[in-house]
């Protein structure tokens, strides 16, 4: 009788203690009201929702929209990287994977920081450009949008390539000869047997990607400017400057609330078995 | 490789509803979950005004406390010579051990990382800590998070201390604070980028300098520069005075004129030929120029600049106070002040030691003789009536409410 739930048990604690507490606590912040000094008091101050979308909608806006242009490029990107390896990297797959991902044990925000003196204004890029007056004086890419996509491509390029890579290299190559067989041409073969087998590793990549890309503020604060200002950095600040507890919380129940509907909005039209009977028609 | 990547199956089934609607809220219990949502409050510490001590709070506080031979002293970066000539020194004089660690990099955030443990009556594992004035430092103050100190403790504070400094308004008395150092924050500009010469805050908004221009993200410093750009000044400043300053800074953004609002992380721009003209702290710069051999020029603008300072103080759940209290001592022997205003630059709280560099610098030769003279005479470490004349306070905030619509106001700037 008891055997079900005391299987849940050591699942149910994990949820329990990492996932429901930490939300019920940052969903109570978020409806509370005072300052830091005198204590903050719980009196279900929905406002606090509203007025902090009013003044960062921008921020808001601004950061979905990094992270879908992030995530298209990603794709671009990692397609043809990951059909590249899955079939033509032979016995060498495996050491073409980790020289992929061999700039990843360096650690994320130093990677990052390197990026800032290779973009700088006078360094090693631009530096040798504008002296040979191929660029004028006042460019810069630090702090445009154009760096901080640029240190979101980067940094998430494993995560689109390793689950395309998965889907791409399982695909049985009797399937393309079949194709073949019956008259397919390859372009033929590709949009209609490896394409539509791809894409569940694309919806993974897609899902690995946008929801982190989106709330990151480690890219915008390290390569962009005020006028790249992301959400997360909105967050960071609030609570780790201002110990502005519900603005905070208020805000990342609020990136969390949208990139959830869009991601089940997304799992609901492009769902991967509803993917493959897409593409087949 | 493959099986220990995510199966896109996995990714489907977390995606995918497996637990009704109904029986998720069945599971929790909506009444318990709006208890629990009452129940983790946030907990300050009552105090909402702001609070003079009691009188008998200091022989209170330290009535039973003794030195336990160690003190943990929290520090910003770049404030002390690397090799801690200073602190060896206490330790062989005293006998107790300093474990020094330059941990403070930003006032909001060093509040926000020890409010909690502060608020718990925990310790935050550092019996001493330099904290700058502001908004900050009055949370600290209010929230009762400040050992009151006893000045019979301090023999050498009483004795060489600036007597101004008692007189500065976000501590009257130094009732729990004494000063480190203080600092000015004017204009830095690379002469190298920006041939004629920088006397005005009006310069940073010159379209000359278009996307050149570093400013502060604090919003203190940020508020400042832009109130005295209008002639107004900060202390005495109303909220009216905020809009106006806000309005300019915002002008001076949409012009395309700021490249970015940095914190430390200025010098490094200003370094790497990112900004040309730049917000600074006085003492950077002269350690700038110094350690890379740059030729930075910092000026204090004709409207004015500021000058803040950053104090010792000794948070309440400290487990050494008393050898705290010592070292604070320790840094006002006219001596220890000298060499420590010779390395780090700011400004310094014991007058005496002037006359104490020049003896140094006497008894040098070389490089080092010109460079302790040059510290004896700059108006950076030891500022004249003059120079104190062109400089302003901080505004001070009296209420919490009257801090965040100061915020409200400025934040946007920084972070849209």
């Amino acid at each position: 009788m008891l055997a079900p739930y005391l299987l849940i048990l050591p699942g149910g604690l994990w949820l329990l203690l990492f996932f429901v507490i930490p939300m019920v606590t940052m969903l109570s912040l978020s409806l509370q009201q005072g300052d830091i000094v005198s204590g903050y008091v719980f009196t279900g101050h929905w406002q606090t929702y509203v007025d902090a979308v009013v003044n960062y909608r921008t921020q808001l806006v601004r950061s979905l929209i990094y992270g879908a242009v992030t995530t298209v490029i990603l794709i671009v990107l990692a397609f043809p990287v990951s059909y590249w390896i899955a079939f033509y990297g032979g016995r060498r797959k495996p050491t073409y994977l980790f020289l992929l991902l061999l700039p990843f044990f360096v650690s994320f925000v130093l990677r990052t920081i390197s990026w800032r003196y290779i973009l700088t204004d006078e360094g090693m890029l631009l530096g040798p450009l504008k002296s040979a007056g191929l660029l004028p004086d006042g460019f810069n890419i630090l702090g445009t949008p154009v760096a901080v996509i640029g240190g979101l491509v980067y940094n998430f390029l494993p995560f689109m390539v390793l689950p395309i890579y998965v889907a791409l290299e399982r695909i049985d190559p009797r399937v393309v000869e079949a194709a073949r067989d019956l008259y397919a041409d390859p372009a033929t073969a590709f949009r209609k047997v490896i394409l539509p087998l791809a894409l569940p590793g694309v919806f993974a990549g897609v899902l690995m990607t946008f929801v982190p890309a989106s709330s990151d503020y480690v890219n915008s604060a390290v390569l962009g400017s005020s006028s790249t200002t992301m959400i997360g950095q909105v967050i960071q600040s609030q609570y780790l400057t201002s110990s502005n507890y519900p603005t905070a919380s208020a805000l990342s129940f609020t990136l969390m609330a949208v990139l959830l509907v869009g991601v089940f909005a997304y799992a609901r039209a492009l769902g991967t078995e509803d993917v493959m009977k897409v593409a087949a028609r | 490789m493959q099986s220990n990547l995510p199966d896109p199956s996995l990714i489907r089934g977390m995606t995918q509803r497996r637990l009704g609607r109904r029986d998720a809220l069945r599971v929790s219990g909506l009444s318990a979950f709006a208890m629990a949502l009452a129940a983790c409050g946030v907990k300050g510490t009552g105090s909402t005004t702001p609070s003079a001590p009691a009188p008998d709070a200091v022989a209170k506080y330290w009535a039973g406390k003794t030195s336990n031979g160690t003190v943990n002293f929290a520090n910003w970066p770049l404030y002390m010579d690397p090799e801690q000539p200073e602190l060896k020194k206490f330790t062989k004089a005293t006998g107790v051990a300093v474990k020094y660690q330059e941990v403070i990099q930003e006032m909001g955030p060093w509040f926000a990382k020890v409010q909690p443990q502060l608020a718990a009556k925990q310790s935050i594992g550092y019996d001493l800590m330099v904290i700058t004035n502001g908004i900050q430092f009055k949370q600290f103050v209010d929230s009762g998070f400040l050992a009151p100190l006893d000045h019979s403790k301090l023999p050498n504070y009483v004795a060489n201390a600036d007597p101004s400094y008692a007189k500065e308004a976000f501590d009257p008395g130094n009732v729990y604070t004494i000063p480190w150092t203080s600092g000015m924050t004017g204009i830095a500009y690379d002469p190298k980028k920006i041939t004629r010469p920088i006397t005005k805050l009006a310069d940073l908004w010159d379209p000359a300098f278009k996307g050149k221009v570093g400013m502060y993200s604090d919003t203190q410093e940020l508020g400042n520069f832009g109130m005295m750009a209008l002639g107004i000044d900060p202390a005495k400043s109303t909220p009216e005075d905020w809009k106006k300053a806000a309005e300019k800074l915002k002008e001076q953004k949409a012009a395309g004129q700021v490249r970015n609002y940095y914190d430390q992380s200025y010098v490094d721009a200003l370094g790497k030929g990112e900004v040309w003209i730049t917000q600074a702290w006085s003492g950077d710069i002269f350690q700038k120029n110094v350690s890379d051999g740059t030729d930075f020029k910092f000026v204090i603008p004709e409207e004015g600049g500021t000058i803040w300072t950053d104090n010792f103080a000794i948070p309440i759940t400290a487990q050494n106070p008393v050898d705290a209290i010592k070292l604070m001592d320790f840094f006002y022997e006219v001596e220890n002040a000298a060499t420590l205003a010779e390395y780090i630059n700011y400004v310094c709280p014991v007058p005496a030691a002037q006359a104490k560099i020049k003896e140094h610098a006497a008894a040098a030769s070389g490089d080092d003789k010109s460079a302790l003279e040059a510290v004896a005479a700059s108006n950076l470490v030891f500022p004249t009536q003059a120079d104190y004349a062109k400089l302003h306070y901080f505004r001070d905030f009296a209420t919490p409410a009257e801090q965040q619509e100061y915020q409200s106001i400025f934040e946007p700037i920084v972070l849209a």
